[in-house]
């Protein structure tokens, strides 16, 4: 594993230390990310994926080891965390939409609340998003009168409406019916193809043969073994990581 | 392949339907069910009669000569006085003479008006309250409103500020005081009780361990405890000393009962929004004040709202305790109108009057309640 202090390294994770009570639950992670790289991140289920990503945000508190994002060192410091969380968007495997508010309301809300937007442009910037993951005719709807795929492209654009530099993705489609697993990945395919910082975890590799510059394998709590899309399919070098192919491609 | 016919509908079996299998499946669905049944309806053979020869068939209504709204309305020649109504029966001249202590209390009646405005103030809010449908609408005219109407009253009432004479607290009885003291009871203690909720739910130890101790001791102790301490324990805190208003002292004890159980109610609001919407929350940034305010309380005071309402209910009813204390609301009056020399003996009279008051207020409450209940279970907008 290369842990070269580059420069243009927009997320740099250094030997990362994580207990759920006593339970170690992420061990000695290093990981950097380029700006502009396209992770991919997969595993069985409890390996720990989820709370890597989320360590990355401070959804998690971490005991051991360091995350600087942007340059700038994850802390207990409140001001610190919120400006990272201006930065860097997520999205969740159940959406998490606000159900009280609608469509354009829940994007409009950071950039009022947060980043001190005006109403007018917040609102515009919004339905321009939404316009563009294809649900501008829902803007005056709620978050119960859609489909989870649309849904789930409304949480996109409410991530994407304070610009961010880097976008978390959890399991994005694994809550989805398969007949809308699509039209999420067209919308991630296609921010991809901006240029925006992503991890993204998820078991769907057929978007990570088409857009991830690199996959990291986790097992256990640990990186077990990151590649380029070619030779991580190619050429699994670990045993846990061939079983684990064995058992997605197969299924 | 078979492809079966489409069926026509049929109506159920004759005895799956209407009186008699309502009759068979609530009143007689067993032997033990069947001897309850008509053990109620014997127990209320023996009981409803009397009582409404007591209330109504042979009970007094010589009220004289009623001015109600303009028209004069002729019951009888003159007024029945204590001895001239019978004791088998009630005696309703005798509420309608006391009606205005059991209103009022001890308000100059010179003052009425300002009382009678309070009341009509009253209503006019449940009207709009009721009348408003729209949500955006309805958000707002209620917070403007639980702003400005307890300020409006509170100058109605007290008087002072050079607007109005000023009325002294002790004068103040009956429903309007027992009205004044389940609202300001119910207004103060309710953003209190979200505080303490939320601090409950704190990651502060310090601010979780102080609210959840303030919480469970409170509701560890009867109210009338409460008001004892509010009465007698405060003043010795307080510069002013015995000279502290008694009303205020029992609204203060009444404020921080309600605001406990309040804060129990709105915690189990808080305790139904997932996860995710805490996390959500933190991801795009909010603080922790906008998070609450903006995302968590909305969703949870809304869950909420039925069980705020019957929380206001037993308020309401706790609030008769106040007469330990020497304050006299609408209960206390009973015991007032009914030492009068001339009246002597009809305590019976004020408590079933009092009670049906009572019961029509409470009764329209809860059924309020329950009709939030229902279209908050069948909404699914927002
Ligand atoms: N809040 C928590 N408390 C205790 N254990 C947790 C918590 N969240 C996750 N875990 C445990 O940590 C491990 C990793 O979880 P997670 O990151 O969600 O895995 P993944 O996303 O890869 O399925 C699992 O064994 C899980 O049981
Ligand atoms: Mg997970």
């Amino acid at each position: 594993m290369t842990t070269e202090n580059n420069a243009s390294n927009i997320i740099e994770i250094s030997e990362l230390n994580k207990w759920y009570g006593d339970f170690h639950a992420l061990k000695n992670i290093n990981m950097n990310v380029k700006e502009g790289e396209i992770i991919v991140v997969c595993g069985p289920s409890g390996s720990g994926k989820s709370t890597l990503i989320r360590c990355v945000n401070f959804l998690e508190k971490f005991q051991e080891g360091g995350i600087l994002v942007d340059g700038t060192e994850l802390t207990d410091d409140a001001q610190k965390i919120r400006k990272i969380r201006s930065e860097v968007a997520m999205v969740f495997q159940h959406f998490n939409l606000f159900p009280h508010l609608s469509i354009v309301d829940n994007l409009t809300l950071a950039p009022i609340w947060v980043h001190n937007e005006t109403k007018e442009e917040s609102r515009e910037k919004a339905l321009k998003l939404l316009d563009r993951v294809g649900i501008k005719d829902q803007a005056e709807k709620y978050p119960n009168q859609l489909s989870g795929g649309q849904q789930q492209r409304v949480a996109i654009a409410r991530s994407l409406c304070t610009t961010p530099k880097i976008m978390l993705f959890d399991e994005p489609t694994s809550a989805l019916d398969p007949e809308m697993i699509s039209e999420v990945l067209d919308v991630m395919v296609e921010l991809a193809r901006e240029g925006i910082t992503m991890i993204c975890v998820t078991h769907e590799m057929g978007f990570a043969k088409k857009v991830a510059n690199r996959i990291i394998f986790m097992d256990e709590g640990q990186i077990v073994e990151e590649n380029d899309p070619e030779q991580f399919f190619k050429n699994p070098e670990s045993d846990r990581l061939k079983l684990f192919l064995k058992q997605i491609l197969t299924h | 392949m078979a492809v079966n016919e489409l069926q026509s509908t049929r109506k159920p079996p004759i005895s799956q339907i209407g009186a008699v299998l309502w009759l068979r499946t609530n009143l007689f669905s067993s032997w033990i069910n069947g001897f309850l049944t008509l053990a109620s309806l014997y127990l209320l053979y023996i009981a409803i009669p009397p009582l409404l020869d007591w209330m109504f068939l042979s009970a007094n209504f010589n009220f004289g000569t009623v001015n109600i709204l303009g028209f004069d309305i002729k019951f009888s020649e003159v007024m029945a006085d204590n001895d001239s109504c019978g004791r088998e029966a009630a005696c309703w001249p005798f509420i309608y003479e006391k009606l205005y202590m059991f209103i009022y209390g001890f308000y100059p009646r010179e003052e009425v008006w300002r009382p009678d405005v309070f009341y009509g103030l009253t209503a006019l809010l449940i009207v709009i309250v009721r009348l408003v449908r729209n949500y955006k609408y309805k958000n707002r005219v209620i917070l403007s409103m639980i702003v400005t109407y307890p300020i409006v009253s509170y100058i109605l009432i007290a008087g002072g500020f050079g607007l109005l004479p000023v009325v002294e607290t002790h004068q103040w009885g009956g429903l309007l005081l027992t009205l004044i003291i389940a609202s300001v009871g119910i207004i103060i203690s309710f953003p209190i009780g979200v505080v303490l909720a939320l601090g409950r739910q704190s990651d502060l130890r310090v601010i979780k361990l102080f609210s959840t101790l303030f919480i469970e001791f409170i509701r560890g102790v009867p109210l009338i405890t409460i008001l004892f301490m509010a009465s007698f324990v405060l003043p010795l805190f307080l510069e002013s000393g015995a000279n502290f208003d008694k009303l205020l002292r029992a609204l203060i004890g009444i404020a921080l009962f309600q605001a406990a159980y309040f804060a129990e109610v709105v915690r189990g609001g808080l305790q139904a929004i997932p996860k995710g919407q805490y996390e959500a929350a933190d991801s795009i940034g909010l603080s922790y004040f906008q998070k609450n305010v903006l995302i968590i309380l909305p969703q949870a005071l809304k869950i909420s709202i039925p069980n705020i309402v019957g929380s206001s209910i037993s308020l309401f009813k706790d609030t008769t305790l106040v007469l330990i204390i020497g304050l006299m609301d609408m209960l206390a009056m009973v015991n007032m109108t009914s030492q009068d020399i001339y009246w002597l003996g009809r305590e019976t009279e004020g408590y079933v009057f009092v009670t049906m008051v009572f019961w029509v207020i409470l009764y329209s409450m809860s059924r309020y309640s329950r009709k939030l209940e229902i279209r908050f279970n069948t909404e699914n907008i927002n």
